[in-house]
């Protein structure tokens, strides 16, 4: 029996050796461990051993039971490990064959542009505000020092509804309806569209797109506006921007600016992108004029301001690169599909 | 206003290069648009002498110059020129020269005989017979100035200028003058500047006897002051003048008119002469035009007058249109012998107005216009009379008729220098501001500051503080951060718009921005009957054209057109998506209203009725929009009446879904479907739900049923599924149609539904009991809408 015994140890190890699937591999767990199994086979001729022999032969076939298990055990751990190889090997895939594209919408890039201006300018406290495109002639220029036959009307080519209605020509009408409603502290930005009489060409649009500013309160300063300001385009354009004020006019603020930033091109040096002066024109802005505040209610003596404007065409058409303001507003999905 | 460097210096002593020039006068507030440096591109081209002229040897039009350029040699120079004689002084172009365009001239051989250049004509210098008018422009440019042999050209006749060329703002007419900017660059530079009283040295005669002056509008004509000169010879004017006036960007024309344009441009007055023998009865009278008067100005154009012109007339009828151009009859004729010159202030609006309505913006109106200071009046008439004896171009007659309607009085304004600091945030001394604001020739009067007559912008202690900003260098302002707490933040209707835009945009939908005015055929174009009250527009007055000429009342056209002009440049399919803004005049409101809707447009192969619907759909649950109801319509005219449906939640009308029409997608030349949704944003605002809520994981298992229903065809499956939901009550979780058949063994005019329908209750697991008695229910609100189970 202890031969027959041995033999079985010697025996499964042989067929573990060419086990090469999970189901043989039970299969030869049966054969052996089985209650049918070689070993139950041996066991059950145990009645015919002597009381001495049995404890030994009794250890001896636990021993085996024992060896037998943990090389089965060992074989499934091995062989499993082998199928799975086999199979990442088969699975392989050719990783450079083009994905599978859900559709996925994409903003237009005057609003994903906008859209990053006002996080800015949210993130420094403002608001945003709107107002009406169909405005009075109060709000668009009278209200801010442009009185009738004001010669700074002749620069922007006005569409009229009425003699007292027009298309807004700037989105500053919005500063004086805040101004009117909402009493200081102010602190807002105010997009939106805007309309000239300008004929459709590379780079100009009778509609186009502006952003007002505007922030009152008591002890406002022109040095707050450079800071305000200034922050504001390093947001936008990098931290390395080199800006400078240059002294400009508009009728409804004084002193007046307009903020150029070196030309992302050519460094200062002239280049054709900022047609040979180093610098590019960004925005208009300036102190409220104390009539403006006047105007809206607001005592210019006890109260100061400042206010800012700029197109965001402008500023879309140099972050891309386009050159074409058309581009903007034909809205062909293979220019849309670009940003 | 281009602005001659030499002019310049004679009010202001400065060596500085142009860029630098540039830079700090920008900075100081007078923007430098760009700079040109006469002559700049000429290299290479001398003065020279013609030595002998021989003819070619085998060209008959061609001759063999000998030409001294200053050097050991003479030139042999080959040229086509018939106009030259042995002595005359001549432009040459020497081997390797450039002439203005790039040109370049070199050594060459000319029907086999060499030549050393090119003698020019004033063409090929970039000039005309205006800056040498005893040239001729068809020959060699024969020079009559005093010149050296070899010297170079541009020295020569004076084509070393730099000219400036400024962008001046509406609020400084005074800076249209090389005065009022040489102003501005002594106190930039901190420089001196020299002016100079014009003074008049011998005068005969008296005005009085020869001419009245009746100014009839006192309050469109400020002041008019007038002088003579008698004796008139009409002449070129020197060459300095015509070098000035041509950097200036004016064309020199004869002694008296250049002297007119010298004084505009060195004073930023407009003067007009007028020939004495064209003003009749010797009386000039300023008044408003009458009915149906015209008039030929000077350009050869008649044109006709309103009432509210002012013009300037004789006894007669006008001549000229005051501040904008003289008349033909009256202008200066070789034959002029006698002139009036006219220094007036019209009223900047009135001219402004005039100028337009007559189309003509001249160097005048454009001055006028922006409001002229009337005490420069006398000072340019002087000037120009002493301009008039400076040139020998006549005698001046004595006195001046001088109508001053004006009223001035200088303007006054307080110097609060702790104001300024504090509203620059700066902090200088008042002695620096002072500096600067006498600088600028204002007077300092213990606090008082008196402006000069011609800064009609300086208003304000505000306006003062730019003055003082300027100067002392926006770039020396610090830069602070504002004070005070700010609360940053969208407003509830931002941060929906914001939604609704990514909603749509995680759907596959392109945003696009489309104009807000439209064509009115555009209403046609989308099968808009007449009487809809939709074609009511806004209408713009003075549209660019018809194309963009009334404001929409719909935004349909607009993503119509989009899609349209996507699809002709053959993107094979579109999703796109606006937020658009509509404009609807209301009775009893000055300003329409205007009303924000997003539109969703749709076309191409994997698109359909309800991939479209999908999309809303999917819009109104990220919104929260619940309580859906969808109306079949059939009455929209630019819709599929058979594929257009009405959306409600509620009561609330959200908007509308649909197929287009086919006859609209083929006026847009689409031959395929188009899908178009339009919902209003405020309706979705206002049923939209801000909050959510959690609701607990389900803890017991669900019980699914499937349906299989027969109905008639026509019945809505909307209606079928409300049944479905009524019955089952709160059991039900999902209800998913997933089939629907008509055909073999359907009756005709039938329709199969089959729905899976799933329930589960949140606090036990359901029996079979339970399940029977709501599917009982189910069949018996589905019977009442006349659908049954499928047998």
């Amino acid at each position: 029996m202890k031969a027959a015994l041995e033999a079985i140890r010697q025996k499964i190890l042989v067929e573990l050796q060419e086990v090469h699937d999970t189901q043989t591999l039970e299969n030869i767990r049966i054969k052996f461990l089985g209650k049918k199994g070689e070993l139950t086979a041996i066991l059950k001729q145990m009645g015919k051993l002597s009381a001495e022999e049995r404890p030994v032969i009794g250890q001896l076939a636990n021993e085996i039971r024992a060896f037998m298990e943990e090389h089965i055990t060992e074989r499934t751990a091995q062989l499993k490990k082998e199928l799975t190889q086999q199979k990442l090997k088969e699975e392989k895939l050719d990783v450079t064959l083009p994905g599978k594209k859900g559709s996925i919408g994409k903003k237009h890039p005057l609003n994903l542009v906008l859209e990053e201006i006002e996080e800015i300018f949210l993130g420094m406290g403002f608001s945003i505000a709107t107002g009406p495109e169909i405005e009075l002639d109060y709000y668009n220029f009278e209200a801010l020092n442009i009185p009738k036959d004001h010669p700074a009307r002749d620069t922007q080519d006005t569409f009229y509804i009425s003699d007292n209605v027009l298309l807004r020509t700037q989105t500053s009408p919005m500063q004086v309806r805040v101004m009117e409603k909402q009493k200081p502290p102010i602190r807002i930005i105010a997009p939106g569209r805007v309309y000239r009489s300008d004929a459709v060409d590379a780079t100009h649009s009778p509609l186009f797109h502006q952003i007002e500013g505007l922030v009152v309160d008591k002890g406002v300063t022109m040095a707050d506006l450079k800071g305000t300001l200034e922050i504001f385009v390093k947001r936008l354009y990098g931290e390395d921007s080199v800006v400078r004020f240059r002294p400009h006019h508009f009728p409804f603020t004084e002193p007046s600016a307009e903020l150029d930033c070196m030309c992302f091109n050519c460094h200062g040096k002239g280049c054709s992108l900022c047609k040979g002066e180093g610098w590019i024109e960004i925005l208009g802005c300036g102190m409220v004029h104390p009539k403006v505040l006047s105007n809206c209610g607001i005592d210019p003596e006890i109260y100061s301001g400042f206010a800012f404007g700029m197109g965001l065409e402008r500023v879309v058409m140099r972050r891309f690169n386009i050159d074409d303001l058309r581009l903007l507003y034909e809205n062909d999905l293979r220019f849309l599909n670009q940003f | 206003m281009n602005l001659s460097m030499k002019w310049l210096s004679d009010f202001v002593k400065l060596k500085v290069e142009p860029r630098e020039f540039s830079e700090r006068m920008s900075l100081s507030g007078s923007k430098v648009e760009g700079w040109e440096i006469e002559g700049e591109e000429i290299q290479n081209v001398v003065v020279g002498k013609i030595l002998s002229i021989e003819p070619h040897p085998d060209a008959d039009k061609l001759v063999i110059c000998q030409v001294d350029v200053g050097e050991s040699e003479p030139l042999q120079i080959v040229t086509g020129a018939t106009n030259l004689h042995p002595g005359d002084v001549v432009p040459v172009a020497k081997d390797h020269s450039v002439l203005p365009g790039g040109k370049e001239i070199r050594r060459g051989k000319l029907r086999g005989v060499v030549s050393n250049g090119m003698l020019c004509s004033l063409g090929e210098l970039g000039l005309t017979a205006h800056d040498f008018p005893y040239a001729i422009e068809d020959g060699i440019f024969v020079l009559q100035e005093d010149c050296q042999l070899g010297q170079d050209i541009c020295s020569a006749i004076g084509l070393d200028d730099t000219c400036v060329e400024f962008e001046i703002t509406p609020n400084r007419p005074d800076c249209l003058s090389v005065i009022g900017l040489a102003r501005e660059v002594a106190a930039t530079f901190q420089k001196s500047l020299t002016l100079h009283e014009p003074k008049v040295q011998r005068e005969t005669g008296d005005i009085h006897d020869l001419l009245s002056v009746c100014v009839e509008n006192e309050k469109l004509c400020q002041r008019y002051v007038a002088r003579m000169v008698k004796n008139i010879k009409i002449g070129p004017s020197p060459r300095w003048m015509r070098e000035r006036l041509r950097a200036s960007g004016v064309r020199p024309i004869n002694n008296i008119v250049d002297i007119t344009n010298y004084v505009m441009l060195e004073y930023g007055q407009p003067m007009h002469a007028f020939d004495y023998k064209y003003v009749k009865g010797g009386k000039i009278v300023v008044r408003n035009a009458k009915e149906g008067e015209s008039i030929m100005t000077l350009d050869g154009v008649e044109r006709r007058l309103s009432p509210q012109m002012l013009v300037i007339c004789d006894e007669e009828k006008p001549s000229a249109v005051a501040g904008v151009m003289g008349g033909e009859y009256s202008g200066i004729m070789d034959d002029t012998d006698m002139i009036v010159f006219e220094s007036a202030c019209f009223l900047g609006s009135s001219v402004r107005t005039t100028a337009r309505k007559l189309g003509m913006r001249t160097e005048s109106s454009a001055r006028f216009e922006k409001g002229l200071d009337t005490q420069t009046c006398i000072p340019a008439v002087m000037r120009a009379c002493e301009l008039v004896e400076l040139l020998g171009a006549g005698e001046v007659v004595g006195g001046m008729i001088d109508i001053d309607n004006s009223d001035y009085k200088p303007t006054e304004i307080i110097l609060d220098p702790q104001w300024i600091n504090r509203f620059i945030g700066i902090d200088i001394s008042r002695e620096e501001m002072v500096d600067i604001l006498q600088q600028l020739d204002c007077q300092i009067d213990g606090d008082t500051i008196i402006v000069p007559s011609f800064r009609k912008d300086l208003e304000h202690k505000a306006d003062i503080a730019e003055e003082i900003a300027r100067f002392h260098g926006y770039d020396k302002i610090p830069s602070t951060a504002i004070r005070g707490v700010a609360q940053g933040a969208l407003t509830e209707y931002q941060k929906f718009e914001r939604t609704l835009t990514n909603a749509l945009l995680a759907q596959g939908c392109y945003e696009i921005s489309s104009y807000s005015f439209i064509s009115p055929k555009y209403y046609d174009k989308i099968c808009l009957p007449q009487e809809h009250p939709l074609r009511k527009s806004v209408v713009i007055l003075n549209p660019l054209g018809e194309d963009t000429s009334v404001m929409r009342t719909t935004a349909i056209p607009s993503m119509m057109e989009i899609l349209s002009r996507n699809y002709n440049n053959r993107n094979g399919s579109a999703s796109l998506f606006e937020l658009a803004n509509e404009y609807i005049p209301v009775d009893g409101q000055e300003l329409p209203d205007e009303n924000p809707v997003v539109t969703i447009g749709q076309y191409g192969a994997s698109y359909d009725f309800f991939t479209l619907k999908g999309v809303v759909e999917n819009l109104f649950s990220v919104l929260g929009i619940s309580d859906l109801t969808v109306q079949a319509q059939s009455d929209i005219p630019y819709y599929h009446p058979g594929r257009c449906a009405c959306l409600l939640s509620g009561d609330m009308q959200l908007g509308t879904i649909g197929e287009i029409h086919p006859q609209v997608a083929e006026n847009y030349g689409i031959d395929v479907r188009v899908y178009v949704a339009h919902l209003h944003c405020d309706a979705l605002f206002n049923a939209r739900c801000g909050e959510k809520e959690y609701h607990p994981l389900p803890k017991f298992p669900a019980t699914t049923r499937d349906l299989a229903l027969l109905c008639d065809d026509d019945l809505p499956v909307q209606s079928i599924e409300k049944a479905i939901r009524a019955g089952a009550g709160g059991l039900l979780e999902q209800v998913d149609l997933f089939d629907i058949y008509k055909g073999k063994q359907i009756p005709d005019g039938k329709k199969s539904i089959a729905y899976n329908i799933t329930m589960r209750s949140a606090d036990r697991t359901l029996t079979d009991e339970d399940i029977e008695k709501a599917m009982e229910k189910i069949l018996k609100k589905l019977a009442e809408i006349g659908a049954s189970i499928r047998s």
